[in-house]
């Protein structure tokens, strides 16, 4: 429920115009141009729902004698949102369990008994799936096990919280991507370039946590701005390319990427940054002085600052893009540059400094790995977390609280997938289809509906109805 | 989107300051590096370019200080006849930067402690080999985009093409069926990214991004879950045999690189003709490139959009995933996670610096491939300029790109657009 909340009490950019046609392109976009209010195929369900318009009665008139109880039920199993983002969920879970059985040579060998054995080959398969996902669920959020022995003495709190450390220290970076695609979405730029804009940010953040040994309370803050401060150049030379040159910010994107690993690659080998006492490429370790504090000081629990300022960040964002100056002129260039020209505001100002703002959130990602989690600078030490927070801020339909949801969603994902590969031997890279497809299916409302028949949803066509009257 | 807005500024008429003229300047800066920078670096001992594909054999001799400043002068006296004169462009560019990079190579190798010889047959092979599966690569973006759909997931196809040809390859215990398992696979990805982007109209690149997540994801998973628990019986697909054409393998340079192939090199070749001669010889290519610039006057004349654009999608993965195969069954034997590594972006890349044309893709593939092989030749002679560096100039290349300071280039017009009837 936590997610469905803030989709509806921010209606901003998506339900502003329902009635724009599908088919009519934006004179002037260029191909890569993603229209920023509509997160992944709004424009599908609307297209949709304008087809089926005649078979459903408008259900307009009926809205003030409807109960808030009955409303709640046609909700529950209707084209909204949260029941769709449920839905793919669930849908990419099976489609995740399927694999498993896949991948696993004993469940698989069974299934050529079936007709054999039909309840060994179900119950075998139901096992080994759904002791995988509890397994993944325990990893995630609580282990009933560890809070029954704590409660009989037999362990410490901390091992029951354990589990929940791991998720949040899992999804803050992805927290921070996520905001550093969606913010600029919302001006109609597709920012591919979270991962280059991250190890910036790694960069900027890891060189001030390991070359000075200040006090933590100034060494801490001086990483952190460091990080967001490189960051931020990198997503804003592709700003003012962009606006200069009208380069499209998806190739200047990908290609930044690539150009901030192999500087990565070699920065760390660089004298007073590489560790000395290591053949390795790894740089020296991260001073205590410049880490991150952990949340609770304990060595188990490594949940650090970086999660509140991930949210903290969020909350920023989402008061900038409603209330903010700069947030309103960020989403009238994203609604229509042109107007927002006419109406005075600095088109190309605008998407430089959006793009600036993207790259220090992604650079403050990347400062919260370097600081938070990695012990040294090291070529692979972001993973992947700038295109996981592609896909988080598409689950999270570029809403910065979604995207603080969607983050979360992730970062248990994660945290229970390495539960899962440890426990039920179901290798952790899962995760990262289970994600894809819950993005895949998200993005496509439409497949979601056929598949569940879900109905319409009684307060959109109401919201449709009022548009078209 | 804020594209033409700003094109209002950009076009304002430049009387003298034309984009030939500027690109002029930028060379006769580049020339005058080399002639001063370089021929003052470098050393009085020959920079030898031999012949083969091996240090021994024919070769010719360019004494490292002369050779640095000549072929400065060579960059800089083109780049001054491109200032002047404003025309022949792409000629004087090339043999600007020819000139500029010959300059740097008399420099590196003269200094160098290691060797002073560069085996230009090797070199050649290097850059085609390092080329082939970009070539694939950017064919299969090509003919996605001259149809209208943007193709962000051609690191997908690659890595999907990788994956079936080393299952397949060893389930059947054939190389044949293997690459026509990479083929399908590829399709298979691409399947998805026509159904996403065609039916349901989901944002192309986002499709195309989560697409690459999904089979990064998916291949990784069977990895760890099958092959590498039982590496013979499901990832040992062998080596692609080694097809020489005798007589031509022993052409100087070019020889080895294009002769000595096998599947992937000479399929490469033969892919860029056909696809080449497909897109603008044939009523298919006609239609392709028409749904892809105007989908609804396209329409009107009767050409089935929607259907042309599934079957581009679909011949774009069967494309993209055969090339996928050189990962897994000619670089190395076998399949190995992520093992594609950017080379589909790059492949992106090399689609849009060669302007959404198979012959532009196949020498901007060239072109990146050049500098991969240089890269691992003068780490090789151990050059002071780091390879990272080195290994950044393709990138930064494109971004001049597409940043219109090399030449705009410009999308099919209906790339990326959705079409809907109506």
């Amino acid at each position: 429920m936590t997610s469905h909340e803030p989709i509806e009490a921010e209606p901003g950019a998506t339900a502003a115009s329902p009635d724009k046609g599908p088919a009519q392109p934006t004179p002037g976009v260029d191909q890569y141009h993603v229209d920023p209010s509509l997160p992944a195929a709004g424009v599908e369900e609307r297209h949709d729902q304008a087809e089926r318009q005649p078979k459903h009665r408008a259900p307009a008139p009926e809205e003030g004698k409807r109960s808030f109880g009955r409303t709640f039920r046609e909700e529950l199993w209707a084209n909204n949102n949260f029941t769709v983002t449920l839905l793919a969920i669930v849908l990419a879970l099976i489609c995740g369990g399927v694999l498993m059985v896949i991948g696993n040579a004993e469940v698989r060998d069974q299934w050529q008994y079936l007709l054999y054995q039909p309840g060994k080959t179900i119950g075998d398969t139901w096992a080994f799936v759904s002791t995988a996902y509890t397994d993944m669920f325990k990893g995630a959020v609580v282990n009933p096990d560890t809070v029954n022995r704590w409660y009989w003495n037999m362990t410490t709190w901390q091992q029951v919280f354990y589990p929940i450390s791991e998720t949040l220290t899992n999804a803050a970076p992805l927290i921070f991507t996520g905001l550093a695609v969606a913010v600029p979405f919302r001006a109609g730029l597709f920012n591919i370039g979270g991962q280059g804009q991250a190890i910036m940010g790694a960069i900027g953040g890891g060189t001030v946590g390991l070359a000075l040994s200040l006090p933590a309370i100034v060494q801490v803050p001086l990483g952190v701005l460091a990080g967001a401060l490189l960051g931020g150049l990198w997503g804003y030379l592709v700003g003012i390319l962009k606006a200069r040159t009208g380069a499209h910010e998806v190739i200047l994107t990908i290609m930044l990427n690539n150009i901030a690993f192999l500087f990565l690659g070699w920065f760390i080998l660089q004298q007073g940054i590489k560790d000395p006492a290591r053949s390795d490429a790894i740089s020296k370790p991260i001073q205590e002085s410049g880490r991150l504090p952990q949340l609770i000081p304990d060595p188990l629990l490594r949940a650090n600052l970086a999660i509140v300022l991930a949210v903290l960040a969020a909350a920023g964002v989402a008061w900038l893009l409603k209330r903010g100056r700069f947030g309103f002129e960020l989403r009238a260039v994203g609604h229509n540059p042109h107007a927002a020209a006419t109406a005075g505001i600095k088109v190309g100002t605008t998407v430089a400094l959006t793009m600036a703002l993207a790259g220090a959130l992604a650079g403050l990602g990347g400062t919260s790995v370097a600081l938070g989690t990695a012990p040294a600078l090291t070529v692979d030490m972001l993973g992947q977390i700038g295109f996981n927070g592609i896909l988080v801020a598409l689950l999270g339909r570029v809403r910065p609280w979604g995207v603080v949801g969607a983050g979360l969603l992730f970062g248990a994902l994660q945290a229970g997938g390495n539960a899962m590969q440890t426990f039920s031997g179901v290798s952790v890279e899962l995760v990262g289809v289970i994600q894809a497809l819950i993005v895949l299916f998200v993005a496509a409302p439409a497949l979601v509906k056929a598949i569940y028949r879900l109905r319409r949803s009684p307060a959109a066509a109401a919201q449709a109805g009022l548009a078209k009257g | 989107m804020t594209t033409s807005t700003m094109d209002v500024e950009l076009a304002v008429p430049e009387a003298y300051w034309t984009r030939a003229r500027k690109t002029g300047a930028v060379m006769i800066v580049l020339g005058l590096l080399a002639t001063i920078l370089f021929g003052a670096l470098a050393s009085s001992e020959n920079a030898r370019f031999a012949l083969g594909e091996n240090v021994s054999g024919a070769g010719f001799d360019i004494p490292g200080t002369a050779g640095a400043i000549l072929f400065g002068l060579v960059a800089l006296a083109a780049g001054a006849a491109l200032l002047v004169t404003g025309k022949h462009f792409g000629v004087l560019t090339g043999v600007a930067l020819m000139g500029f990079i010959i300059s740097a190579l008399c420099w590196q190798m003269s200094v160098s402690p290691v060797s002073h010889i560069m085996p230009l047959g090797f070199i050649a092979a290097a850059t085609f080999t390092a080329a082939i599966p970009l070539i694939f690569g950017s064919l299969g973006g090509v003919l996605c985009e001259r149809s209208g759909v943007v193709n962000v997931a051609i690191e997908g196809q690659l890595l999907t093409g990788a994956f079936f040809g080393a299952l397949f390859g060893t389930l059947t215990g054939s190389f044949w069926l293997g690459l026509l398992a990479a083929a399908i696979g590829g399709a298979l990805l691409s399947a998805i990214l026509a159904v996403f982007a065609i039916k349901y109209l989901v944002d192309q690149v986002v499709v195309g991004i989560v697409l690459n997540v999904f089979a990064g994801g998916l291949t990784a998973f069977f990895y760890e879950q099958v092959m590498r628990p039982d590496t013979d019986a499901y990832n040992f697909p062998g080596k692609v045999p080694s097809w020489p054409i005798p007589g031509l393998v022993d052409i100087p340079i070019i020889g080895p690189a294009l002769f000595n192939g096998n599947i992937f090199s000479y399929g490469s070749l033969i892919a860029v003709a056909v696809i080449t001669i497909a897109l603008f010889r044939t009523r298919w290519g006609l239609r392709t490139r028409a749904v892809g610039e105007h989908p609804a006057a396209a329409d009107t004349v009767g050409i089935r959009v929607l259907g042309l654009r599934y079957a581009n999608v679909l011949i774009a993965g069967l494309v993209a995933g055969f090339g996928g195969a050189y990962f897994s069954m000619l670089s190395t034997t076998g399949f190995s996670k992520y093992m594609v590594s950017g080379a589909g972006f790059i492949a992106l890349a090399a689609m849009i610096f060669g302007r959404w044309h198979p012959v532009g893709a196949f020498f901007a593939s060239l072109f990146f491939g050049f500098f991969g092989a240089l890269t691992g030749f003068l780490t090789s002679i151990s050059s002071p300029i780091p390879s990272q560096f080195l290994s950044m100039l393709p990138y930064v290349a494109t971004i001049f790109a597409v940043a219109g300071l090399v030449g705009r280039v410009r999308a099919p017009a209906a790339d990326g657009k959705p079409y809907v009837k109506g």
